[in-house]
């Protein structure tokens, strides 16, 4: 039961980590409906701002330079690549991401080498004890920052100007443009917190029990790619559940694995997506997902 | 002519290859209702898109000509900067925004024109005054609305920007008579309170009671113009777009004088468009 109870909180720790990533591809699809495969070089590029400026700076403007720097090359992005596709097809904006998403993690990769760079975080390797159990400080770190950014954004979301001009964006682009929203302000902005939240995501996935920030850390945001298809693409509620539903599920089958050796190793690492598989045969939407309306 | 009219000079749209319009040119003076008739596929959304700025979203173009307001070109220009300018349009089919509440609609309404707290607060009371029931259903979902009430939505959102020109896409289309009989009360009263209002509608006999000046679009040309009075009175418009030939068609038939009039027979009378 206690391990039960410790792989529970693991997993749920590192959901609401999934769940940030995942936030920023649903934000994304709302606000442009482009599928950005492009997320996992912001989050390595935040990641690899904030432990160079580390060594000058300190921990906590590091991390802020790092989530900066992923803001600015996500609108950067937008603004250079994106905005220049306006108008084609949906789908040719998505291989163009996967295009970016190469030549950006192509680039970390060769400045990272083979190094692991250390965040040099406060929390360091330090275990809370939760009554029968017992957490890394980094976990109850990740979860409270995770819950509050999204939290803070949901708020913004539902209460802003900036929320109702999103909401509005994702909802019928023309008719928001009928209104005076700006849509590349909306898109740009969109893609801005995509890139905070990626960087926060890298920190909390490079600290205690991981080594540190290296070339291969940006893959770990594709596990987020099945949080947010579970979850549906085009809701934020459902990026919440998908991460969750994708962390836990990775850290039973990891904690479970010696039971679960009939499946061979790393079934850890593929269960998020044959949960994947499983929801999209009940629900082709994911869970919270619009279907496709056809007007007549 | 006052300063504050929009004035389209030769305007030709297409999309690709396709040319929806072909040297439009019209004058919406201030403080009018101006309405522009056509039938299905006539050219009159183009024309709204086209003033609006909104034809990239439908792949189309403006190709040639102006669109003038207030002195200022408005032709070329992204849609949120029309708005700026203060034309703003409601579209047709209403659009609302199903899923977002009916007071977070006219928010998003506002987004176009960033004022003080005090002009969007009346900008409000304006809308709740014309439009009660919106006030009514504040919280409720825009999508849970019946037809007529999304139309009030869909224009009290645009009048949320406070503009000084509204262009209206088809209030009318799909309401039951009385809601539209409602509609156009509306239309009235909002241009009363000091809009100038571009009314495009398939409605003749609404449209015509409603403006003072209309053109008739066929094809992507403007093929009448003229006041409401003459317009009304004109044949062609009487026959095309108004539907009063079948009384005259049955009034002839009781006659017992139909048979005689061979040019009649021949070419029987489009009622296309029944009012």
């Amino acid at each position: 039961m206690t391990t039960f109870l410790e792989l529970l909180a693991t997993g749920v720790s590192l959901g609401s980590v999934y769940a940030l990533i995942a936030l920023g591809f649903v934000i994304i699809y709302k606000s442009t409906e482009v599928v950005n495969f492009a997320h996992a070089s912001l989050l390595l590029a935040g990641g690899y701002f904030a432990v160079l400026s580390r060594e000058h700076i300190g921990f906590w403007p590091a991390l802020l330079v790092g989530v900066a720097g992923a803001a600015a090359l996500g609108m950067l992005l937008e603004f250079l690549v994106i905005r220049r596709y306006r108008g084609r097809d949906h789908s040719v904006l998505a291989i163009v991401t996967i295009g970016i998403d190469i030549v950006l993690i192509t680039e970390f990769a060769r400045r990272i080498g083979p190094k692991i760079f250390s965040y040099g975080d406060p929390w360091g390797s330090a275990m809370v004890s939760l009554g029968p159990i017992s957490v890394p400080q980094t976990r109850i770190a990740a979860f409270v920052t995770a819950a509050a950014l999204i939290t803070l954004f949901l708020v913004a979301f539902r209460y802003t100007t900036w929320g109702v001009a999103m909401r509005a964006a994702a909802e019928n682009r023309e008719t928001a443009a009928l209104m005076g929203v700006r849509l590349g302000w909306v898109s740009a902005s969109a893609w801005g917190v995509a890139g905070a939240l990626a960087a926060v995501a890298a920190l909390f996935l490079s600290v205690f029990p991981t080594t540190g920030l290296d070339r291969d850390t940006g893959l770990i945001a594709l596990k987020a790619f099945p949080a947010a298809i579970i979850g549906g693409l085009d809701s934020t509620t459902g990026a919440l559940v998908g991460g969750l539903t994708v962390g836990v599920t990775q850290a039973l089958a990891t904690g479970y694995q010696s039971e679960l050796s009939f499946l061979g190793n790393g079934i850890g690492e593929l269960a998020p997506y044959l949960v994947m598989v499983l929801v999209l045969l009940i629900r082709p939407a994911g869970l919270f997902g619009t279907r496709e309306l056809s007007r007549v | 002519m006052g300063a504050a009219d929009l004035r389209v000079r030769g305007l030709n749209a297409g999309y690709g290859p396709v040319r929806a319009l072909t040297d439009v040119s019209l004058d919406v003076p201030d403080g009018a209702v101006t309405a522009v008739l056509g039938g299905n596929g006539a050219g009159k959304s183009t024309l709204l898109r086209a003033l609006s700025g909104t034809l990239r979203f439908h792949g189309g173009a403006v190709t040639g000509g102006t669109v003038e307001y207030d002195g200022a070109r408005l032709d070329g220009r992204p849609a949120a900067s029309v708005v700026a300018a203060g034309v703003v349009q409601v579209p047709e089919g209403r659009q609302v925004f199903a899923r977002m509440t009916v007071a977070d609609n006219l928010r998003a309404g506002a987004l176009g024109r960033r004022g003080d707290r005090a002009a969007q607060q009346a900008a409000r009371n304006r809308v709740h005054e014309l439009f009660p029931v919106l006030a009514d259903r504040a919280q409720q979902r825009a999508g849970l609305l019946s037809g007529g009430e999304q139309q009030m939505l869909a224009m009290g959102r645009a009048l949320m920007a406070r503009p000084r020109l509204l262009l209206l896409d088809e209030p009318s289309l799909g309401l039951a008579p009385m809601m539209a009989a409602r509609i156009a009360e509306t239309v009235r009263e909002i241009n009363t309170q000091g809009t100038t209002v571009l009314l495009v509608e398939q409605n003749a006999s609404l449209a015509l009671r409603l403006a003072s000046h209309a053109v008739v679009l066929e094809t992507g040309e403007v093929a009448l113009s003229g006041t409401a009075e003459e317009l009304s009175a004109s044949d062609e418009v009487r026959r095309r777009y108004l539907g009063v030939a079948d009384e005259e068609a049955a009034a002839d038939a009781a006659a017992g004088i139909a048979a005689e009039d061979a040019g009649v027979a021949a070419h029987p009378p489009l009622t296309r468009w029944t009012a």
